[in-house]
């Protein structure tokens, strides 16, 4: 059987690798050995690639024998220094207080930062693709954490309320012409109602169930939005959503135009740093006020729920309404976030809400770390911006030719990191909890006495 | 009358198909307590395993007996479905057992990611299509207008999940691996000490799952004759309520659900909207998990206090 | 002595199985009424139907708050369909119509666990803030103000953390209020425990076996704490306990269950010479229980 060799046992080393290989060949034989490809008759035929086989068995190959003789090893050394040390608090432990003001005043700059080093048309990519599409995710994945990370109730169907929020603009923008602040409130209200109309009926349910349950409703508001045309306009979604307007003034090349009123050159930055901002603010604010409700009973409360439902019940806590304000909170976050992403965008159909979106952010926030807003954070640039960037990695393309599209393997790329940071680090980047009150001393508690939730 | 006599043959085909692939999620589910959300991947794998075979079969061997190929493929889908399961088992579920509760659901979300991408950037983003199979087909009743059939294929899915349900159902209740798997369900630490080997019993219940859905993939490819990369997700997820509608842990149970949610979605298909069938089986996964949690044949839960 | 608790044919079925059968019984106030059995007699199964976690099914279960003269109601609250009623500075509930988390908000009946339920990832100090949720969100205008910082919430958690302080010093943890709950040695957590319940500022303490897996001191640390409680904070204490150095001590009322059906209800003195309580934990036949006694030397 393939179990890990012991130290220095370099034959039992070449004999797992030599196991794997196997392994390795019989997984990729079918569908990298061979590919079904249509002929001009239109008829499947294949053709093989061995080459390509020969490639990945070696490269696992290689990679167990690399894993076997220094890595293994290496871990193990680490976990024995590791039990030594035990009572020191893990690096991670001091992260969060040293890098949040770090984080924030980085983000305030971001936009001059990329203007400064791009230019103003440089820059357009850097703050759109990046901050933005960053911080929508951060925004999502702070609403996120106060559902699964604080109150320990696992959610597959968030992006639910992302879309409640971002219809709700479009329609309510749309159809009576409201601006985009007076909307805002009321895009995240009626996600939070959502929130709670979802949440009533599984609040009894546990763990996976909770889980699988969630993930049915995502998916029904989902297949609403496509087959409800009259109001939705179905696959062909929503376009010309309004933009927000800074202060009544539109970003347009108009006369009342941004640019003209101003007196600046005509150019797409002026807009993006705007929503850049408007995002910036939105995600602070949910932070804030994540951070005030871990100190209210409320939030003690939704982290007792997460350690223990029953007790929080002797204790007299009503876990139903508990419950409740955890998603309609979250839910209203979610629905703030695809206001914005309406706005952002313009345009909205039901292919911005699939399950893969939700995939997305429960994975930012058990990444990160449950409960960890910084984690969030670091999850959020990591899994976000390291998809984003492979957009322009043109270095591949030297390296594989011009054939060769970079985009098409962020997805694939993506479910190995999920995978790998699972099995390397269960527990998230940023495991350890900081208690909300103190009497003496402020100490960090350790991921491993933090429980996850049954529900 | 006809109508829905066409529409029963036609769903218990469609839930046969659900029905091999619930099983798997049942059977893991049971004995480790994790929704395996790769399942409904690893059902799409297996199609492609069985169309890189079956393109192996007739067009490099030259086999021409339809029967005869079917047999090679599907023996060849199980095989290597096995292994694939029996790998992700290996490297995404086994370390992280007894480690945090989410942490192998997102581990499993990330595999089934992975499995579907890798497969569309290996075998490519289109359909894949194959020539009908097994053509024929039984009349049974009907008029000029509209005639009920029961078409080979139909009766080759039935004959073929009925005769498999029976072989595994032997395996898991009567046999020394049957019992491994369910003291491990009742307690592995229990079941450790005395004497089972429980790393080898899970990864044999993968291992199981995984030919089942084979099987299920490769009935899948010869009854629709077409196979994309993003095939896992619906039919994983469907395949996961008839579990839970039939009581999760149960292996008639899985089969029953399968039966009923194709049934479900057929006619809801035929006499409804065909554009609401999937928002009808999501709907009954919720009201399934929300006022029946342990199901149509599964044994209630007490909170234990 | 005024009654506080009536249980009046509580009857718990399980399926076919009948956990409790027809048990009746009175704690009056200040009492400690200690529930003994053997195992499985379902001395857990009445704990979690006063507590509310479960819905017996027979049986009435009366809780009565201030003066004794509230007990006149019980006969006309039962037939209303009402959980409670309150007259004067009187107040009386019927748990078994209550769902638990009232049952210690309203009715103040506080409960530890046989197997410890903190929450091991929060703090000690946490723990008992938890405990005092319901004032803490009544001060927090129900998050709605506390949030803007409005308000006298500073104010209302200043005393919640006096009041753990409070317990945290009788229970012998302030110096470990800081650390996580879940780091704390058994016996320790057995104490924060109680701590935690008494935090609710309960009228009825049920403790589900506090001396199990304790040693010796501590368990006589244990039995002065639970005196302590009674004495200092008005509190009347039912609880269930295998160790008879702590029922025999402590209690001024012993109910013995066997099988689910109560086989005495006495003074401690009284109950330790039972001949059926020694059959019920011996586990011998009536008839046998002379035999028995002869054999054991009573």
């Amino acid at each position: 059987m393939a179990t890990a060799p012991a130290k220095n046992d370099i034959a039992g080393a070449f004999k797992d690798a030599g196991f794997w290989a196997l392994v390795a060949l019989g997984l990729f034989l079918p569908l990298i050995g061979f590919r079904a490809v249509q002929d001009i008759h239109n008829e499947l035929t294949l053709e093989t690639r061995w080459p390509l086989l020969f490639a990945f068995v070696a490269i696992v190959a290689a990679g167990r024998l690399l894993h076997n003789l220094l890595i293994a090893p290496w871990r193990e050394r680490r976990r024995v220094a590791a039990r030594a040390a035990v009572g020191a608090p893990h690096w991670s432990a001091r992260l969060g207080s040293v890098l949040a003001p770090l984080f924030i005043g980085f983000a305030l700059a971001y936009p001059a930062i990329a203007v400064w080093l791009a230019g103003a048309g440089g820059a357009v990519k850097w703050i759109d693709n990046f901050g933005i599409q960053i911080l929508i995710y951060v925004m999502l994945g702070f609403g996120l954490n106060i559902v699964v990370g604080l109150a320990g109730l696992l959610d597959l169907g968030y992006v639910a309320f992302y879309a409640v929020g971002a219809y709700s603009y479009a329609l309510l923008a749309q159809t009576f012409g409201f601006s985009f602040f007076m909307l805002l409130p009321v895009a995240g209200i009626l996600a939070a109602f959502w929130g709670m109309m979802l949440g009533f009926p599984v609040l009894r349910l546990r763990g996976d169930y909770l889980a699988i349950v969630t993930l049915a409703f995502g998916e029904i508001i989902r297949l609403v939005l496509i087959n409800w045309v009259p109001v939705t306009n179905g696959y062909a979604g929503i376009a010309s959503i309004p933009r927000p307007t800074f202060f009544g003034i539109p970003f347009n090349a108009s006369d009342e135009g941004f640019a003209a009123v101003f007196g600046l050159p005509l150019s797409p930055i002026y807009r993006l740093v705007f929503l850049y901002y408007i995002i910036l603010a939105l995600a602070l604010l949910n932070s804030f006020v994540t951070v005030r409700l871990r100190r209210l009973p409320v939030g003690r409360a939704w982290e007792a729920l997460r350690e223990d439902e029953i007790a929080c019940r002797s204790l007299g806590i009503n876990t139903t309404n508990t419950k409740l304000t955890a998603f309609a909170i979250g839910a209203g976050f979610g629905g703030f976030a695809g206001a914005f992403f309406a706005a952002r965008q313009g345009f909205i159909s039901p292919e911005s809400f699939t399950f893969m979106e939700s995939a997305t952010i429960l994975s930012i926030v058990v990444l990160g770390g449950m409960g960890s807003q910084i984690g969030v954070a670091i999850a959020a640039i990591a899994m976000i911006g390291g998809t984003e960037a492979l957009r322009e990695l043109d270095v591949l393309k030297e390296v594989f030719g011009n054939d060769f599209d970079p985009t098409q393997y962020r997805m694939l790329l993506f479910g190995f990191a999920m995978v790998l940071i699972m099995v390397v680090r269960p527990r998230g980047l940023i495991a350890a909890r900081e208690a909300s009150v103190h009497l003496a001393a402020r100490k960090k508690i350790s991921g491993a006495l933090v429980r996850e939730g049954r529900g | 009358m006809e109508v829905f006599v066409q529409q029963l043959i036609n769903g218990i085909t469609l839930g046969s198909i659900y029905g091999l692939i619930a099983i798997g999620y049942t059977m893991v589910f049971g004995i480790i307590g994790m929704v395996n959300f790769a399942h409904g991947d690893v059902f799409m794998v297996s199609a492609f395993i069985g169309l890189i075979a079956y393109l192996i079969v007739t067009a490099w061997l030259g086999i021409a007996s339809a029967v005869g190929a079917l047999l090679i493929v599907l023996i060849v889908a199980m095989a290597l479905t096995s292994l694939v399961n029996w790998t992700i088992e290996r490297i995404a579920y086994r370390p992280l057992r007894g480690s945090f509760r989410l942490a192998p659901l997102i581990s499993a979300i990330g595999m089934s990611i992975l499995l579907s991408n890798f497969v569309q950037v290996a075998q490519g983003p289109r359909n894949k299509s194959i020539p009908p199979l097994l053509q024929g087909e039984f009349v049974l009743m009907g008029r000029e207008s509209y005639q009920v059939t029961l078409s080979h294929r139909q009766l080759l899915i039935w004959i073929v999940t009925a005769v498999l349900l029976v072989v595994f159902w032997y395996l898991v209740s009567r046999t020394a691996l049957g019992r491994a798997q369910r003291a491990c369900e009742q307690d592995q630490k229990m079941a450790a000490l005395l004497g089972v080997d429980v790393d080898r019993t899970i990864s044999i219940t993968f291992v199981i799952g995984a030919a089942l859905a084979a099987v299920a993939g490769t009935m899948y490819l010869m009854y629709y004759g077409v196979v994309n990369f993003s095939d896992g997700f619906t039919p994983g997820v469907k395949a996961f309520t008839a579990a839970v509608l039939g009581g999760i842990g149960s292996l008639p149970g899985a089969v029953v659900g399968g039966i009923l949610i194709g049934l479900v979605e057929t006619m809801w298909s035929a006499y409804f909207s065909i554009d609401y069938k999937d928002v009808a089986a999501f709907s009954i996964l919720a009201i399934t998990l929300i006022f029946l949690p342990q199901g149509l044949l599964g044994r209630p839960e007490v909170e234990k206090v | 002595m005024t009654a506080l608790l009536r249980v009046e044919h509580l009857t718990m079925r399980f399926g076919g199985l009948v956990a409790v059968n027809d048990l009746s019984f009175t704690t009056n106030r200040g009492d400690i009424t200690a529930l003994i059995g053997p195992n499985g007699a379902g001395k857990t199964t009445v704990f979690n139907c006063i507590t509310g976690f479960y819905k017996p099914s027979e049986g009435r279960i009366a809780l009565a708050h201030g003066a004794p003269e509230i007990w006149e109601e019980l006969a006309a609250l039962t037939q209303r369909d009402a959980r409670s009623v309150a007259r004067g500075d009187g107040a009386l509930f019927l748990l078994e119509r209550m769902p638990d988390y009232l049952v210690a908000h309203r009715a103040k009946v506080a409960r530890t666990f046989q197997n410890i339920r903190l929450f091991s990832g929060m703090s000690v100090l946490e723990n008992l803030l938890v405990a005092q949720h319901n004032p803490l969100m009544a001060a927090s205008g129900y998050t709605a103000l506390g949030i803007f910082g409005i308000g006298n919430y500073g104010r209302a958690e200043r005393a919640a953390i006096a009041a753990a302080r409070h317990w945290l010093d009788l229970t012998g943890l302030t110096d470990r209020a800081d650390d996580p709950a879940g780091d704390l040695p058994y016996g320790a957590q057995r104490r924060l425990e109680i701590a935690r319940a008494m935090c609710t500022e309960p009228v009825l303490l049920c403790l589900d076996e506090p001396a199990a897996g304790l040693n010796p001191r501590e368990t006589a640390e244990l039995n002065e704490l639970i005196l302590r409680i009674r004495s200092d904070h008005n509190v009347s204490v039912l609880l269930i306990e295998h160790d008879m150095s702590v029922v025999m001590e402590i209690s001024d009322h012993v109910v013995v269950l066997d099988y689910g059906v109560k086989i005495a209800d006495n003074v401690p003195a009284a109950v330790r010479d039972d001949p059926k309580v020694i059959a019920a934990y011996l586990g011998v036949e009536d008839k046998e229980v002379g035999r028995v006694e002869a054999e054991v030397g009573l």
